[in-house]
């Protein structure tokens, strides 16, 4: 018998669930897409109970259904986050994030000498491994990892 | 390539790298041609690198252009705290083409984003140098009559040698077989083994000098610098290592060469320079032809 299922936040009638964030990079997807600046009605929810993740966190729009590009930004902080897209309180698709091939703007440059830590340069990478994330600077050439992978 | 800039040797496919060297070679044969006649190129040392500095003013004048530029930072408006964007902004603006030497990695790139005329990079702090790869790739391909299937030893600081790394990348195009010769502490990195395990070719890594240089058509020798080592008594130890004397050509090649980035210390022992396999001279001049062509080539002139 499958428990019945509680929603934690409110339903939304139309727009996008995000969910499965890692709770500690919450507000760094919330950064990410923007969303403190956007006038839609949001409700979040953090450091709810996760098998996979132990604790997640969860995102709800109303009335924003994302581009795959624009959400893909997301993946350097929420590999495993899924994408519910509603209409009329149903879930009609589902979508998984994916590391996109080329990153602008969102991680440092780990490379104390790169020109992307001297001047207002926006960063540019090129993602070189999607599983353990490594980006290669447009600029310095250098590799950034995961392990040293900082989000502006 | 017009109005391209160089970057990074990898921003020339094979074939433009090919038609830069047999540009090289005409203007070895015929220096001076006043093909820049009227244009103005802009040579920004932010730090000060003799050898490349007058090599670029040595082929920009035997092409008949005209130089606006400094020589150190501190002369110019960047000791007042100018950015780069904004330097290069005007710069682009009184020039025609822009040669650029600059401590910060990635800083060309940067350049070449901001600039309205195509940008040289004459070297980025660690990052890229690519007119020197060009010039070591022209030197290779002169004393060996070809670029393919070569024996190439580079031997001395793998790690943090920026000219090695780039000439590893460039050569890694013509099925080259390489050896490294290094102290442990500036072995050649793994991203550099992988990416030629990558692409099928073979390397092999040695700590000392043996025979095994009997196999070369090329020694590349670099700087063991004193200030890349934790421990001094590590450097004492290897410092005398990684020296290059005659005695120890006796079974090279006839056809074999030795090259240089230089400025040489110790790495390569003086007895060695009248030997007619000792190339790091004449491989400084043609930075001179290289420099002539690749600038003729970015202004579309050639």
């Amino acid at each position: 018998m499958e428990e019945p299922k509680q929603l934690s936040v409110s339903a939304i009638e139309n727009g996008t669930v995000i969910d499965h964030i890692p709770a500690k990079n919450l507000f760094k997807v919330i950064q990410i897409l923007g969303l403190d600046r956007f006038d839609n009605q949001i409700t979040f929810g953090t450091n709810l109970e996760s098998k996979k993740l132990g604790k997640k966190a969860i995102i709800k729009i109303a009335g924003k259904f994302f581009e795959d590009a624009d959400i893909n930004r997301i993946a350097l902080v929420a590999p495993d986050a899924k994408l519910n897209i509603i209409r009329d309180y149903e879930v009609v698709e589902k979508k998984v994030v994916e590391v996109p091939d080329f990153i602008t703007g969102i991680a440092k440059c780990m490379n104390p000498k790169c020109i992307t830590n001297y001047e207002q340069v926006k960063t540019r990478f090129r993602v070189v491994s999607k599983k353990n994330v490594a980006l290669k600077c447009h600029y310095c050439e250098k590799i950034t990892t995961q392990e040293n992978l900082q989000i502006i | 390539m017009k109005n391209r800039s160089l970057v990074s040797i990898d921003d020339f496919s094979t074939k433009e790298i090919i038609q830069t060297l047999d540009l090289a070679e005409e203007f070895e044969k015929n220096p001076v041609q006043k093909l820049l006649d009227g244009k103005v190129i802009a040579t920004l040392f932010f730090e000060p690198s003799t050898r490349t500095r007058l090599s670029f003013e040595s082929a920009i004048n035997r092409l008949g252009g005209k130089i606006v530029g400094f020589a150190d930072s501190g002369t110019s408006s960047v000791s007042k705290g100018e950015t780069l964007h904004d330097t290069i902004k005007m710069v682009s603006s009184y020039s025609d083409l822009i040669v650029m030497r600059h401590p910060v990695e990635g800083s060309a790139r940067y350049a070449s984003e901001i600039a309205s005329v195509p940008v040289i990079n004459a070297g980025d702090g660690a990052n890229q140098h690519p007119t020197q790869t060009m010039l070591d790739l022209f030197s290779i391909r002169k004393t060996q009559g070809t670029l393919d299937n070569l024996n190439i030893f580079m031997v001395g600081d793998l790690k943090y040698g920026r000219t090695v790394h780039s000439l590893m990348m460039a050569m890694s195009r013509w099925n080259t077989t390489f050896n490294f010769i290094a102290p442990e502490e500036l072995k050649m990195p793994d991203e550099f083994k992988l990416y030629l395990e990558n692409l099928g070719l073979k390397y092999y890594e040695h700590t000392d000098f043996t025979d095994i240089i009997s196999k070369a058509d090329i020694i590349y020798m670099t700087r063991v610098q004193k200030e890349r080592f934790s421990d001094p008594i590590e450097y004492e130890k290897v410092k005398n290592v990684y020296v290059l004397r005659n005695s120890m050509l006796k079974n090279t090649k006839p056809s074999m060469r030795i090259l240089h980035p230089l400025p040489r210390v110790n790495e390569i022992n003086p007895d060695v320079d009248s030997n007619p396999k000792a190339y790091y001279f004449e491989q400084a001049l043609n930075g001179v032809f290289t420099r002539q062509a690749i600038l003729c080539k970015l202004m579309g002139i050639k």
